[in-house]
């Protein structure tokens, strides 16, 4: 049975080749729009999920991380003072314009945070140190945005929103999702830098007591302070995750590439096995009138349709890693590991078994009286 | 027991249009084991018809049916499979060989639908080609071989998995006279040395002498039969 179906589905080179090109094509579109998916949802909440603290106090009806609302510092004070709080931080996420040498600008993304305890600070510094950005002025951009702010040392100066900016370390791979990149400073320095007033902050940073119960301490936050909500972090992840990924219809675009790719795949691999199917027709009626069940026939082209996906994947696997090793973009990374790669061989299989349906169903209905038809 | 297929006021009809056609209009007929029937008669008189019927790939419209004593004749379609896998091995007039695989694979394949696997399944095909003379053929493509070759792979498959029952549909039509006489000469062995039931549809005037019986089919009716003996 394994041995027809083999013979069959290499045949014909040509038909093969097309066979595989169709699946080759899906499993590439699915992998890498995929990819690009989580890479995508990652990068959106990529401050919050990299910032160490417990708790998030944002305006009220704050609908992501971007859109903070300016509140007034002295609610630090307030939040302090609550039992189960371990510390608290200002911290300012606000677009901004950064002027290149060039004269050129570039609309930016200021991360203003207290470099003493670092939270929603920078994460895989590769030049420079974190407390350098205790000095007035000094800005940490990330290594793969050098080119588009127009840095290419450490030492050169810049403006930002009218203001100094030194740059005193890189990061490297802390992706924006939008075209402007992550710009880290003090959040002393940010002041300067955002349009925001000196007594405000769009957002405080909290972090419990050890062993203190997380829902608790938000609840009395809660309790005490009015106009504000309370999110963990993972709460606010999740909630800066899905506007970005499905509010803003960005994220369906990405899933439906992926389907797309999924639909192309299954009518080129449909078409070629029900055209090979046709081609064997005389065959597979012979079998039957030999005596063999249509659960036979139906095996045989099942395992040619799971044999040119099994092919299909490991190929489009191949080039997937190609494109994502030389392809990756400047924007939200291609994330592919090891359970998309299995879940896109689950995909490829039942692609490729669905598609052999309806070469199934052909096969099953023939008569095998055809076979005494000259 | 000697009877390898009972036909018992077998008819069929079906529509064609709206005109209802009989191709068999009330046909009685045994085929014994260690017997060659041969089956003749003019195109369109029933003969394919009568012998798609007694190899369980058509259903009678009426009458009985029994294939080594198994009435067939009212079994569900799911059982006729069965029926065919067990009982028969068919010669087909295009010989219906398997173009991606070697004579020997063409043979396992028919081992395979009846269970029979791996090594024994490949020594047994060895077995069945050599039986015709085509050991040496056995990784050859069928592309690669002469219509009598053909033809003598199609008969070592009919035999794979010991059918009681050869049914063969004009297997020389497609092969000149001498290899034609040739295939006639196995089928009729197979008659007589192994005690299979051996039933031949042909047009060929020149191989009717091969059977032990002739039935003449003309209008869906037993016209003649003539024995041999």
């Amino acid at each position: 049975m394994f041995t027809l179906a083999k013979r069959n589905l290499f045949h014909d080179k040509l038909r093969l080749a097309v066979t595989l090109t169709g699946i080759v094509f899906a499993v590439v579109l699915i992998v890498i729009e995929l990819g690009l998916f989580v890479g995508f949802t990652r990068t959106t909440s990529a401050l919050i999920d990299h910032s160490q603290v417990d708790l998030w106090v944002t305006s009220s009806h704050v609908p992501y991380l971007e859109l903070g609302v300016p509140m007034n510092e002295r609610k630090l004070y307030q939040v302090e003072a609550v039992s189960g709080v371990a510390g608290v931080e200002k911290y300012i996420v606000r677009y901004t314009r950064w002027n290149r040498l060039d004269g050129g600008q570039d609309q930016i993304q200021v991360i203003g945070f207290d470099p003493n305890r670092s939270w929603g600070g920078p994460w895989n510094i590769v030049e420079g140190d974190v407390r350098d950005l205790k000095i007035p002025d000094a800005v940490m951009v990330d290594d793969v945005y050098k080119k588009k702010l127009g840095v290419t040392r450490i030492g050169e100066v810049f403006e930002i929103n009218g203001h100094r900016a030194r740059v005193v370390g890189f990061t490297h791979d802390i992706r924006s999702f939008t075209t402007s990149p992550c710009v880290f400073t003090s959040f002393r320095n940010a002041l300067d830098y955002v349009p925001i007033e000196r007594n405000q902050t769009t957002y405080l940073l909290v972090k419990t007591n050890p062993g203190a119960d997380i829902e608790t301490v938000r609840q009395n936050i809660r309790g005490r302070i009015e106009g504000v909500d309370v999110l963990t972090s993972r709460e606010f992840s999740r909630l800066t995750q899905r506007y970005w990924t499905f509010t803003t219809g960005a994220g369906i675009a990405i899933l439906l590439g992926a389907i797309l790719g999924l639909l192309v795949g299954f009518v080129v691999v449909a078409q070629t096995i029900y055209a090979t199917t046709m081609d064997h027709l005389k065959e597979f009626g012979t079998l039957k009138a030999m005596g063999a069940p249509n659960s036979y026939v139906r095996k045989v082209i099942l395992a040619q349709a799971l044999i040119a996906a099994v092919m299909g994947y490991a190929l489009g696997m191949i080039l997937s890693g190609l494109v994502v090793h030389f392809g990756q973009p400047a924007g939200a990374p291609i994330v592919v590991n090891g359970w998309m790669g299995f879940a896109a061989l689950l995909i490829t299989l039942t692609m490729c078994a669905g598609a052999s349906l309806i070469s199934i169903n052909k096969v099953t209905r023939l008569d095998p009286a055809t076979v005494f038809k000259g | 027991m000697n009877t390898a297929i009972s036909v018992r006021d077998v008819t069929k009809s079906y529509a064609e249009g709206t005109t209802q056609v009989s191709a068999l209009r009330g046909v009685n007929l045994e085929v014994n084991h260690g017997e060659m029937v041969m089956l003749i008669g003019p195109s369109g008189s029933g003969k394919t018809t009568l012998l798609s019927i007694m190899g369980c790939i058509l259903s009678a419209s009426s009458g009985s049916v029994e294939i080594a004593g198994e009435e067939v004749a009212h079994l569900p379609e799911s059982e006729l499979p069965r029926v065919r896998r067990d009982h028969m091995g068919f010669v087909f007039q295009g010989f219906n060989l398997f173009p991606t695989l070697t004579a020997g694979e063409n043979i396992g394949l028919m081992l395979d639908v009846k269970g029979i696997g791996g090594p024994q399944a490949r020594k047994r095909s060895y077995e069945l080609l050599d039986s015709v003379g085509l050991a040496d053929k056995f990784d050859t493509s069928p592309a690669n071989l002469s219509g009598g070759q053909k033809q003598r792979v199609a008969i070592a498959r009919a035999l794979a998995g010991d059918p009681g029952i050869i049914l063969a549909d004009e297997p020389t039509a497609a092969l000149d006279s001498h290899t034609g006489r040739s295939v006639m000469e196995m089928l009729k062995s197979l008659a007589h040395d192994r005690r299979r039931a051996v039933v031949v549809v042909t047009h060929d005037p020149r191989v009717v002498e091969f059977g032990d019986r002739a039935i003449r089919i003309e209008d869906g009716l037993i016209a003649l039969q003539e024995s041999k003996s």
